[in-house]
């Protein structure tokens, strides 16, 4: 088995990489692949909080880096899905304890496991975003639909591209129909037009997540819930599925019309 | 384990060599040595010879802000390595040392004034950050997204849309023109000239840019009139 190394990452700050991150991962952990994510974001950890996981932690990756722990011994397994793991960031520390040398190493061991590695980015482009980007197979770029976001995340893709990680992918997260409706807000040809790659995933805003968060309960295990239905699509399309983009507002014909846009059926 | 690192002024400026092993180990050393002299070396411009070792554009980038932090300026990266001149050329830095002739013996001399002058061909789009500057013209196959910029001390022609920042003119030449697609940038400048872009409604035309009567004004391009 060889695994993906896929990463998370945005330019700007809180624009929903933790919240992608451990929703895709769940999702696809659920669906039966094995995934382990590592939270890259040294010093301002949360994936542990964000999947449940915070009251767990005993050792993290920069024990693991430091040689204090093996690798597995810093790996946390969810309580709920038995193929989902999480290596935490740790809190104390900052950025300069990590490598990229030191992420492409610990990737390499993990890709014989498992069929997904998620590393969550932190913000910025500094040594936390080489550490995430060092290892990766793919690169998935997060975004709202925001002048700022998208004009940062313009910038994080011509890095990638400058690193040959590319083509990135796009996830278009926070989006409120009825706000792109009256005009004031991006709506996703808008941002499409300034980016110009592949999109692989539309997110409402969405109160659930931000519950979700806080109980640790990733709305991608909800059945019932819509942003949880785009995480768990992303995850499909992530797999390779085509998975045509949800009507996120049924009473206008915006959003299929962007299905027929974007890739017929896709 | 240590990094071999020296430096040593030449004509261009500081030359930095930097040997094999981990680069973490090398951009300390280096910025170390620069550090205990830091009056000295302030203001200073540096070309980085890097051999075989393959760098992305992030450490570079991260090299280039520290020095800029001692103010001094990462100008020319030389290396073996196709990926380190790609990132080298990304963040807009210079991969080889002027030639004494601006070109090579084998070309016939051109008359700038009848056959055309010195321009360089960006066949992709400029992403936010990105930056080109060049003493001729500048010819961008694609996008300038905004946040990215061109500065040219001739023309910028542009076979795409301009959202970006662009100077035509750079030296002062106020005959400079700027042509794009559709041309909507933050902010233009024609030698001394600025403007900025009227928002715009409905759908762009090709235009051009130009100084008259000291403003700047863009025209459409119409096919039967030449400019
Ligand atoms: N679609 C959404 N609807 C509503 N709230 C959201 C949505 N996506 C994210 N949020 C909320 O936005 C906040 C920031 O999200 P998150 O922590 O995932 O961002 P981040 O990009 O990881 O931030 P940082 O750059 O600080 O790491 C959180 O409170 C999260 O619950
Ligand atoms: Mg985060």
């Amino acid at each position: 088995m060889s695994g993906t190394v896929i990463t998370v990452t945005s330019g700007k700050g809180g624009v929903g990489k933790t919240t992608t991150t451990a929703n895709i991962a769940a999702a696809l952990a659920a669906d039966g692949a094995k995934v382990v994510c590592i939270d890259a974001d040294i010093g301002l950890r949360n994936l542990d909080v964000v999947l449940g996981l915070e009251n767990r932690i005993v050792y993290d990756i920069v024990h693991v880096v430091e040689g204090a722990a093996k690798l597995k011994q810093a790996m946390i397994r969810d309580k709920r899905l038995p193929h989902l793991f999480l290596i935490p960031a740790a809190q104390t520390r900052d950025k300069s304890a990590v490598a990229p040398s030191d992420m492409i190493r610990i990737c390499d061991e993990l890709r014989a496991e498992f069929d997904y590695i998620m590393l969550d980015s932190p913000a910025g482009i500094e040594r936390g975003f080489r550490n995430a980007l060092a290892p990766s197979n793919r690169v998935v770029i997060v975004t709202n639909p925001e002048v700022s976001a998208v004009r940062d995340a313009d910038r994080i893709i011509g890095l990638v591209e400058s690193e040959q990680k590319g083509p990135p992918s796009l996830i278009i997260n926070r989006i409120k129909p009825e706000m792109v409706k009256r005009g004031d807000m991006l709506s996703i040809d808008d941002v499409l037009d300034v980016l110009a790659i592949d999109l692989i995933g539309v997110v409402p805003e969405d109160e659930q997540i931000v519950i979700g968060s806080n109980r640790g309960n990733p709305v991608a295990l909800d059945e019932k819930s819509r942003s949880g239905q785009a995480f768990r699509n992303i995850a499909r399309r992530i797999k390779g599925e085509q998975v045509p983009f949800m009507d996120l507002d049924k009473q206008d014909g915006f959003f299929s019309r962007l299905g027929k846009l974007i890739r017929p059926g896709g | 384990m240590a990094v071999s690192v020296t430096i040593k002024g030449i004509k261009e400026g500081l030359l930095v060599v930097v040997g094999d092993g981990e680069w973490e180990e090398a951009s300390r050393t280096l910025l170390e040595k620069l550090r205990e002299k830091a009056d000295f070396f302030r203001g200073a411009r540096l070309v980085l010879q890097l051999g075989g070792r393959a760098m992305g554009a992030a450490d570079l980038g991260k090299l280039r802000d520290d020095l800029g932090d001692l103010q001094i300026n990462l100008w020319t990266v030389l290396s073996e390595s196709a990926l380190t001149e790609n990132a080298a050329r990304a963040l807009g830095l210079e991969t080889a040392l002027p030639k004494p002739q601006a070109l090579p013996p084998e070309l016939p001399p051109i008359s700038p004034s009848e056959d055309g002058s010195v321009a360089i061909l960006v066949n992709h789009t400029l992403r936010s950050g990105k930056s080109v500057r060049f003493p001729g013209h500048v010819i961008v196959v694609g996008d300038i997204n905004a946040g990215a910029e061109v500065v040219a001390g001739g023309n910028v022609i542009v076979w795409g849309r301009v959202r970006g920042t662009v100077q035509a003119g750079s030296e002062g030449d106020a005959e400079a023109v700027v042509c794009a697609l559709d041309l909507a940038p933050t902010q233009l400048r024609i030698a001394n000239a600025i403007a900025t872009s009227p928002k715009r409604r409905g759908k762009a035309d090709p235009e051009m840019a130009r100084i008259k009567d000291g403003q700047i004004v863009a025209e459409r391009w119409k096919p039967n009139e030449k400019g």
